[in-house]
């Protein structure tokens, strides 16, 4: 087939940047009156340190920067238009009440070195919110520091490096399992550790006998995720623990994929020492296109002392009120990971998620997350899909399950990526795809709890009809998409000669 | 039922016969039986819509922000005016709630925004070059370390006591685990002291890390030091604030290899820390090693304009433990933000607003130094925040400030051990010269009473 005739107005556009729309003398800005004795600027900053030519930011007014941007967001799929189901991505409504409460101007105008005597709103909301995510958790202590899951993991590797060298043991391996989202062998290696990979077993869980081969006096720690990205809970996972423990390394939680468990079983209760949570996960801080998000973590007593600064602290006045107060002075830390006190705007959002829900609504979240998928899984493992698209591991998942599309790639011709390209003609984000690794073709599905049954049931008839389609005319999908703002684009290309900017004439 | 979830009890029913089983508690039997929590967990009940707002606005009640007393402080991140049209444009779904555009076909919107953030922070820095974003400031100067050692592989890097201490504090943090050491540059009057570092920098220095303006204020005159760096193969890393670079030597004309900085002031709100974002600028020579996100153009099926994420194979989601940085999200809202205001203030608004912020920051520099105890710390040119010496308890005198609605600024004693009275004040196009003037009463009283043994020490 090849495209229809009729381009969407977003294709017909003529793709400009903001520079191509500027035109010398326009603006947008009027800066306010100084107010004060105009002094010559060179009495201010002498000639030697000033830039000669100005940057080369656009002139444009304030409508046509509006109307470019607004037109720019109609080339964007988004979450508050349709269904999402990013495997290990956690894509769940985001409630429009945050944006109200984090925009208050006593969260949003607070500076951040503010003293706490005058901060005592928002160190409250933090001390409450790590509280909240310890209970989840099921481990005492929590930092909200990192940025996002990924600074969340270097948090932990630095906290397991500080952990041994304060006993003296200089370890230099970390152990992931091969399904591990990438961000742990990255992060391992910026840490100054050696990755050692831990096969998986034929279930879907850890390997045993490989990770006792892999778990000596050389490993630091342990990097899991359960359920895993398989979208598997590991059943082993006290022994996996034990393992772990007794080889006498740290085991570490990759909060990506909490949304399956949280109020159900909790990250510390299974051995874990330290985890991380991603607010823009689990606790729904809007994803923004790429950020922001925050990546708190959670650890036990014996990681404790190591925690970055500053930490928030509570002190009881008495009279049954309390003070909050930032603490620096920790000696054993290994200091800090970014400026001030974290992602707050994040905070907000997601400790007002937890107000919303409370203990039953989380608890509600994870058991809906975990029965939309399974009902999915159902629905693809019908006739005309699951002999294409067979589960990767059995017949049940928690909050996320892999398809594999190595049957569909082999008898009807087309590949996931295909598949992943003409569900966009049909209105939908695709799965993760590709990913985990150790499947081939695979497909990582995550429907979330926010999700109704009919919208499940669309995305799985959507799904039947692409194949069915494909089994006809193979072509259809892999040329897809047709109707989007953009067809494939060349990625091969934009690597091979990167142009990473707006090239201005001279 | 949340109001968030729509499982009607029919539903349930329907989804738990085509699945198979008889409860949703049987979809959690991989779960072993002792790991299942037997209680509900230890939170607060769920509350109504308008109860969560209540909460909320009450907590916020007891902070003070720059909403309700005139502040000076600054610090590295600064009370700027936030232009309405970016509220607007970022409350747009299609902004604020895809993920980060591994579908490029329907992500086109976002991957231009990442191309043009590219452009203007490449005009802003001199430099070819940028990513798409990382967390925020001091992590971003982090991020260029690891960039050095792994374009230079030595052991050392050398920073300058000019760098913001969060900075400072995170690369101590992180260069042990990559196995860097990290070596301070003593300041002279105010400014990186030029043969302090022409002594230390050597073989095994990996980067030299410099602030424009300093965490002091000042302006750094940074070609000599990056020649410095230089003769002995080093890179230089220069963490900007950008506003000021409207009008400063753009580091990509002086010498630096890296610049990096807090991007807060551009078109972002205080929000207590963040979110804000870091930037990332550096030269051609860096690209296949720089962390993060970078949007690319090229073209699509139709021969059409396109962008795509692009070198890839240097991120984590490929090449795992051989990626050059672990990071996934970063902050592409934030510096959606950054986008959008520079294209506000434009070619010619960005350089009247950083003149703005010399002349006021000039004229509240004079104004304080002229009150009886209050001295300049350094005299070197500053752009929008300056640093004062005051012959008094600076605790103290903030206190009696604060009591009169004024935050003086920020005291340096913490992070400047040498200078235990330090005031660190910064100047935005917010504060008008009343409000300069008022600072300069209040500041005035405080150090005259806090000077006046029969005062000093009693509340205010």
């Amino acid at each position: 087939m090849s495209a229809p005739a009729v381009q969407t107005p977003q294709q017909r556009e003529e793709v400009l940047t903001i520079w191509q729309r500027s035109r010398p003398g326009r603006r947008a800005f009027t800066a306010p009156g100084a107010g004060v004795p105009e002094r010559p600027i060179d009495e201010l900053l002498p000639a030697r340190l000033r830039r000669e030519a100005p940057a080369e930011l656009p002139e444009v007014s304030e409508p046509e920067i509006v109307r470019h941007y607004n037109r720019l967001s109609k080339r964007n799929f988004d979450l508050d238009t349709g269904f999402y189901p990013l495997g290990s991505c956690t894509m769940k409504h985001n409630p429009k009440l945050h944006e109200r409460v984090a925009a208050l101007p006593g969260h949003a105008r607070l500076h951040p070195l503010q003293h706490p005597r005058r901060a005592q709103g928002a160190l409250e909301l933090m001390w409450r919110l790590e509280r909240a995510l310890a209970e989840v958790a099921g481990l005492p202590h929590v930092s909200l520091q990192p940025s996002a899951g990924s600074h969340g993991e270097l948090a932990g590797v630095l906290l397991t490096r500080a952990y041994h060298a304060d006993r003296g043991d200089e370890r230099t391996t970390v152990l992931t399992p091969d399904t591990a989202h990438g961000t742990n062998p990255a992060t391992v290696t910026m840490a100054g550790y050696e990755v050692v990979k831990v096969g998986t077993a034929p279930d879907g869980g850890v390997d045993l006998d490989d990770l006792r081969r892999k778990a000596d006096e050389r490993t630091a720690c342990l990097m899991l995720t359960n359920p895993n990205t398989l979208g598997l809970f590991d059943p082993n996972i006290e022994e996996i623990a034990r393992i772990v423990h007794d080889a006498g390394a740290t085991l570490y939680y990759d909060g990506a994929n909490l949304n399956a468990i949280m109020g159900v079983t909790r990250p510390g209760d299974m051995g874990f020492d330290i985890v991380h949570f991603n607010l823009h996960k689990s606790f729904t801080q809007p994803h923004g296109g790429g950020g922001p998000g925050a990546g708190p973590i959670a650890v036990s007593d014996r990681i404790e002392p190591y925690l970055m600064v500053p930490r928030v602290v509570r002190r009881e006045d008495g009279d049954g009120g309390a003070e909050y107060d930032l603490d620096a002075d920790r000696p054993k830390s290994i200091g800090r990971l970014r400026g001030f006190q974290g992602n707050y705007g994040v905070f907000v959002r997601s400790y007002a998620y937890i107000r919303s829900l409370g203990a039953e609504g989380l608890r509600e979240a994870s058991e809906v997350a975990v029965l939309n998928a399974n009902y999915l899984l159902a629905l693809l493992r019908r006739p005309g899909v699951g002999e294409h698209l067979p589960p990767a591991f059995g017949e049940r998942c928690m909050h996320e399950f892999v398809l594999s599309g190595a049957p569909m790639k082999r008898e009807l011709g087309i590949r996931t990526v295909d598949l992943a390209k003409r569900l966009l003609d049909f209105g939908y984000h695709p799965p993760t795809v590709y990913f985990p690794l150790l499947v081939e073709e695979a497909l990582l599905v995550e429907p979330t709890e926010t999700e109704t049954r009919e919208t499940l049931e669309a995305f799985a008839d959507a799904v039947a009809a692409i194949l069915a389609e494909a089994a006809e005319d193979p072509e259809v999908a892999r040329n897809a998409p047709y109707t989007t703002p953009a067809r494939r684009l060349d990625e091969a290309a934009a690597a091979r000669n990167p142009v990473v900017r707006q090239p201005l004439p001279a | 039922m949340s109001r968030y979830t729509s499982v009607t009890p029919d539903d349930l029913r329907a989804m738990l016969a085509e699945i198979g089983v008889g409860s949703v508690d049987d979809l959690f039997a991989a779960v072993p039986a002792g790991l299942r929590l037997d209680r509900p967990l230890d939170l607060p009940a769920g509350m109504a819509e308008q109860e969560v707002y209540g909460h909320l606005r009450d907590l916020a009640a007891r902070n003070v922000s720059a909403e309700d007393e005139i502040s000076f402080l600054g610090a590295g991140m600064y009370d700027t005016y936030v232009p309405a049209l970016i509220d607007s444009i970022l409350q747009r779904s299609e902004f604020l709630t895809p993920y980060t555009p591994y579908q490029p076909e329907i992500s086109q919107g976002g991957l231009q925004v990442m191309f043009e953030y590219q452009t203007a922070i490449s005009e802003l820095t001199g430099l070819p070059v940028s990513n798409a974003s990382l967390y925020e400031g001091p992590s971003a100067v982090g991020s260029a370390a690891y960039l050095a050692k792994l374009a230079n592989g030595r052991p050392e890097v050398l920073v300058s006591r000019g760098v913001h201490p969060h900075s400072r504090g995170t690369l101590r943090t992180l260069a042990p685990g990559y196995g860097q050491r990290v070596v301070e540059v003593p300041l002279g009057d105010g400014v990186t002291d030029a043969a302090e570092l022409a002594a230390r920098v050597g073989p095994d220095t990996a980067a030299v890390v410099l602030q424009q303006p300093n965490f002091l204020g000042a302006v750094e005159d940074v070609e000599p030091l990056a020649e410095a760096a230089h003769a002995h193969g080093a890179l230089v890393v220069c963490a900007c604030d950008p506003v000021p670079l409207a009008i400063l030597r753009p580091p990509g004309e002086v010498g630096v290899d890296v610049a990096v900085g807090e991007g807060q002031t551009l078109g972002n709100r205080l929000d207590y820390g963040g979110p804000s974002f870091g930037f990332l600028a550096a030269t051609e020579a860096h690209i296949r090693r720089m962390p993060g996100r970078i949007a690319g153009e090229t073209r699509d099926l139709d021969g059409r304009r396109g962008f795509v994420l692009t070198l890839q194979t240097r991120e984590q989601h490929i090449r795992r433990e051989k990626a050059t940085h672990n990071i996934c999200t970063a902050q592409v809202l934030n510096a959606l933000a950054g986008v959008i205001y520079l294209s506000w203030l434009g070619k010619r608004g960005i350089v009247e607003l950083a003149e703005l912020l010399l002349r006021r920051a000039d004229y509240a520099r004079r104004a304080l130094t002229a009150l009886p105890g209050v001295r300049p710390l350094h005299e070197q040119p500053v752009v929008r925040e300056f640093a004062l010496a005051l012959d008094a308890p600076v605790g103290a005198v903030i206190e009696r400030c604060a009591a009169e609605g004024v935050c003086p600024g920020h005291p340096l004693g913490g992070d400047y051990p040498e200078h235990p009275d330090g005031l660190l004040v910064a100047v935005t196009e917010r504060r008008t010269r009343a409000d300069i003037d008022r600072l300069a009463d209040a500041l005035g009283r405080a150090v005259a009473a806090e000077r006046d043994p029969a005062l000093a020490g009693a509340r205010a």
